[in-house]
């Protein structure tokens, strides 16, 4: 790590987003340094998926700053975030549905490569090599996540658990500094929870990568997640090693009801 | 496709036209064409470039534009103008006559060209407000657009106003038009290949997610929008000055734009060779019908709606789906061919799902909050 | 002074055409986010209807406010039905395909509805028989007939009308039921088709009002009077909120006054672009109309 860089990869400071009446994030502070596995959970309701929405640019915070490797970027659109170099993957799986396994990745390359409108339409040189880069580099990401054999078909043919790792090679290949996986385990077996931790690690390792995960199932988050915030009610109850965490009073009531 | 299979295609192309416009203006030995005949094949060559680019927003997009008869008028009277006050000078310019020949060349060129920039600009105006919305809204707003070009130029007299565009010269032959279908296929299939089309594909299949890869949604719609409006002028441009053609805001109105939808709608929205067939049939039809029309008065019309409404029930996705017909020798190594995949699939999220900037109140007036 | 007013009684009897017609639109689009476009034809399906039951009644020869309200009622009825078909034969098998196939098929309805009327009743315009004889008050120098004035009132009456019945009645309970969420409502035991179907007559017969108090006013009927009509109707419940019900009066009354605005200007024949120009400016200032509240989604 160079020291140029900015500490934090991620800095959200006292963010607030209030729908109408409702105050679904209160005074949020994240900090994310480079390189870093963290896990922000909590209980149904949270707000841990308006988070990332606040992240990625879909909500404009109603108060507060968010500053991603040293820019402000609370209020822009969420494909200049992600040109930025933050990307997501969602809760409910959203892959292109008319699309196959490789345009949904190739179309993620939309934004690493180099081209112009006519060139497209009259069809130049400099178009073909584009083409022809954007395709081998989607080759490789599928190679990688095992997807390379069901390139042709229909993104959402797939079994639900391709589909979801699909998602995953679809965000990497935005070429991001920060990949939000947003409850990238859910729907899955134990045999399937642990293949996805040590993907998401080997992910990290391989693409030095910072990744924030969102997640309910406790095994995945204790299991991989380096440091670990904990909301409940759109606000901060605990931030720790996942020791911590699983002592930590308020988290044991946030999760099990307290009074 | 290598450069040079690229430049073959291309001069084969023109010499085929060349001869068959040939043919059709001035007949091959004893044969004539029946002029009845050469007119709806005309005319189906101007409804292809209308319904394939009409296809590139509608069906490639996703976005539902109902006022493509606007963007036809608005090129179709630029264009028809310049002829009209300008074109013995630019004939001039070049040595010759709006009586056919290099001069009157030139002039349709020009002419056309004039008719796409508007056209474009329009499509610029229009798309930029417009296409933020979503379904329903955007559709009423682009027929609002449509509506509100057509009588801004029946108040225009230099263009004729409400009797039509008549001072045209018929300029428009078999070559302009077909050269300009084919041209509007192939930009709109290139488009639909390239990364362009396949950002347009996935704001088409689910925007949030596009958008969250980096796709810059409106640019692109508007982009998108441009071209098949710039198109549509030049489709207006052969129109008007087609021989006993003239330009009409009467018949630029909504009712033409939903003409041009039926035919993607039919052939099958996203498909380009579905366009093509839908064009084809739905210019064919009504002339088919033509004696039918004259035993039972006014039925014609009827069938047709009924039609519409029983396509809609029973095979919505129109004849050929996303599906196209493909030729070899067109094709990219290495290609892969899009499935076929129901248009209804994308669409079908967006039934149950709500979008961001869906705003609707429900019928008691209060909203929920999630 | 009293040009102004004048032109405000004008707007509003205009309006209150608009509004009738609006609130059908609003709510069917509450209730199933479909744009009916067949909508303004069964209003002049209306005008057909009771042009049809009044010459049965030979109501030229002997004008009768109450063979009046019967026609109207008959016409409401008639139309009603018809709505219903419409919704159980060609709305109903594409409930659940995509929105545009939706809007197609509307689209398709409508044109069946004109071109189907141009062959059944040809396509000359008709001429509504005066049902009631036609009289003109004056307030100084601003006149209303008696038509105008009971175009007005009868909106007014039909928007409360209309709020009870949303508002305080099972049927209406069901009804925003059905609008908020419809599996849910299904679930809950709701009918829902029974709800749609109630939705669209309910809808239909106050088109149906609207025909034939317009042919009352303008007696000059034709197989396309409901085009225009029907698309500016539209309008006016967009810049109300769609959805809402008075904001569909509203906004009709609203379009109806601009229209009328205009028409006193140099700028008449733009006459028509009018309310197209109001909606592309309402939905891209504020989509979700005056009254309408907006709602975002969630990702």
């Amino acid at each position: 790590m160079s020291s140029g860089e900015a500490p934090l990869l991620l800095d959200v400071r006292k963010v607030d987003k209030q729908f109408g009446g409702l105050a679904a994030v209160k005074d949020l502070s994240l900090q994310v340094p480079h390189g870093a596995l963290f896990g922000l959970i909590g209980p149904n309701g949270a707000g841990k998926t308006t988070v990332f929405n606040l992240l990625t640019g879909v909500y404009r915070p109603t108060d507060g700053e968010i500053h991603f490797d040293g820019r402000r970027v609370d209020g822009r659109r969420p494909y200049d975030i992600a040109t930025l170099g933050m990307t997501r993957t969602f809760q409910n799986i959203r892959l292109f549905p008319d699309m196959t396994v490789l345009e949904n990745v190739m179309t993620a390359r939309h934004l690493r490569s180099r081209q112009w409108l006519a060139d497209a339409i009259i069809g130049t040189p400099r178009h073909a090599r584009e083409e022809r880069a954007t395709r081998a580099r989607a080759r490789e990401l599928l190679g990688i996540f095992g997807l390379d054999a069901l390139r042709d078909e229909v993104a959402t043919n797939l079994p639900y658990g391709s589909q979801r790792r699909l998602e995953i090679a679809r965000a990497l290949a935005t070429e991001p500094k920060l990949l939000l996986l947003d409850e990238p385990a859910a729907g899955m077996n134990p045999q399937e929870s642990l293949a996805l931790m040590d993907l998401i690690r080997w992910i990290r390792t391989e693409f030095a990568m910072t990744i924030l995960l969102v997640e309910h199932n406790m095994k995945v988050v204790m299991g991989i997640c380096e440091r670990i915030q904990v909301i409940d009610h759109g606000e901060t109850i605990a931030v720790g090693a996942p020791a911590e965490i699983q002592r930590h009073p308020a988290v044991i009531e946030a999760y099990l009801g307290g009074s | 496709m290598g450069p040079l299979r690229k430049v073959v295609a291309l001069v084969g192309t023109i010499a085929i036209l060349a001869a068959l416009n040939h043919v059709f203006e001035s007949g091959l030995g004893d044969f004539q064409i029946n002029p009845y005949y050469a007119r709806i094949i005309n005319l189906i060559g101007i409804n292809i470039t209308l319904a394939v680019s009409l296809n590139l927003i509608n069906g490639l997009a996703g976005q539902f534009s109902i006022g493509h008869a606007g963007f036809m008028a608005v090129g179709g009277y630029t264009a028809t103008f310049v002829t009209v006050y300008y074109g013995a000078a630019i004939a001039g310019l070049v040595g010759g006559t709006l009586n056919g020949g290099p001069g009157t060349f030139v002039v349709m060129a020009v002419s056309l060209s004039a008719g796409a920039l508007a056209a474009a600009l329009a499509g610029l105006l229009v798309g930029v407000p417009s296409l933020r919305l979503k379904g329903d809204y955007l559709a009423i707003v682009t027929l609002g657009f449509g509506e509100i070009i057509r009588v801004i130029i029946l108040n225009i007299p230099a263009v004729g106003g409400a009797t039509g565009f008549t001072d045209a010269l018929p300029i428009t032959t078999f070559f302009w038009i077909f050269g300009v279908a084919i041209a509007t296929i192939a930009i709109v299939r290139n488009i639909a290949r390239s990364t362009f089309g396949r950002a347009l594909s996935a704001i088409r299949g689910d925007e949030i997610a596009a958008e969250a890869m980096g796709v810059r949604t409106t640019r692109y719609k508007v982009m998108a929008f441009v071209v098949s409006s710039a198109l549509a002028g030049v489709a207006g441009g052969l129109s008007g000055q087609l021989f006993a053609n003239p330009l009409n805001p009467q018949n630029l109105n909504f009712v033409k734009s939903i003409e041009i939808v039926v035919m993607i709608v039919l052939g099958g929205i996203g498909s380009i060779t579905g366009a093509v067939v839908g064009a084809a049939t739905l210019t064919v039809l009504p002339e088919a019908l033509r004696g039918f029309d004259q035993q039972f008065p006014g039925l014609r019309m009827v069938l047709y709606a009924l039609l519409l409404i029983l396509f809609m029930i029973f095979r919505p996705q129109g004849l050929f789906g996303r599906r196209e017909l493909g030729w070899t020798w067109l094709r990219l190594p290495g290609r892969t061919k899009i499935p076929v995949a129901l248009s209804d699939s994308a669409d079908a999220r967006q039934h149950t799902g709500r979008r961001p900037t869906d705003r609707r109140s429900t019928l008691g007036g209060s909203d929920t909050d999630e | 002074m009293d040009t102004f007013f004048q032109q405000v009684i004008n707007g509003l009897s205009l309006g209150a055409i608009y509004a009738l017609i609006a609130l059908g639109y609003t709510m069917v689009y509450g209730v199933l986010r479909l744009i009916n476009f067949a909508h303004g034809d069964v209003y002049m399906l209306g005008a057909f209807a009771g042009y049809y039951l009044a010459n049965a009644l030979n109501l030229d020869a002997h004008p009768s406010v109450l063979y009046a309200i019967g026609v109207t009622i008959g016409s409401m009825a008639i139309c009603a039905v018809i709505g219903i078909l419409i919704e159980r034969l060609a709305y109903r098998p594409v409930r659940h395909h995509s929105r545009l196939t939706s809007l197609i098929t509307a689209i398709g309805v409508s044109l069946l509805l004109e071109y189907g009327g141009q062959v059944v009743f040809g396509a000359t315009p008709r001429f509504f028989p005066q049902m009631i004889r036609s009289e003109t008050y004056s307030i100084g120098d601003v006149q209303i007939t008696n038509q105008s004035l009971l175009i007005i009132v009868m909106s007014v009456v039909v928007m409360f009308a209309l709020q009870f019945i949303v508002h305080r009645t099972r049927i209406g309970k069901a009804m925003r039921a059905t609008s908020y969420n419809l599996s849910v409502a299904k679930l809950m035991g709701i009918n829902t088709d029974f709800v749609i179907a109630f939705t669209f007559a309910l809808g239909s017969a106050l088109a149906a009002a609207g025909g034939v108090l317009v042919a009352l006013a303008i007696p000059r009927i034709d197989p396309l009077m409901g085009l225009m009509t029907g698309l500016k109707a539209f309008v006016a419940a967009v810049l109300g909120g769609i959805g809402n019900i008075p904001g569909a009066m509203l906004g009709g009354f609203l379009i109806g006054l601009m229209e009328t605005a205009l028409s006193a200007t140099a700028y008449s024949t733009y006459r028509d672009a009018v309310a197209f120009a109001v909606l592309i400016l309402i939905l891209l200032v504020r989509p979700a109309g005056i009254l309408g509240t907006s709602v975002t989604e969630k990702v």
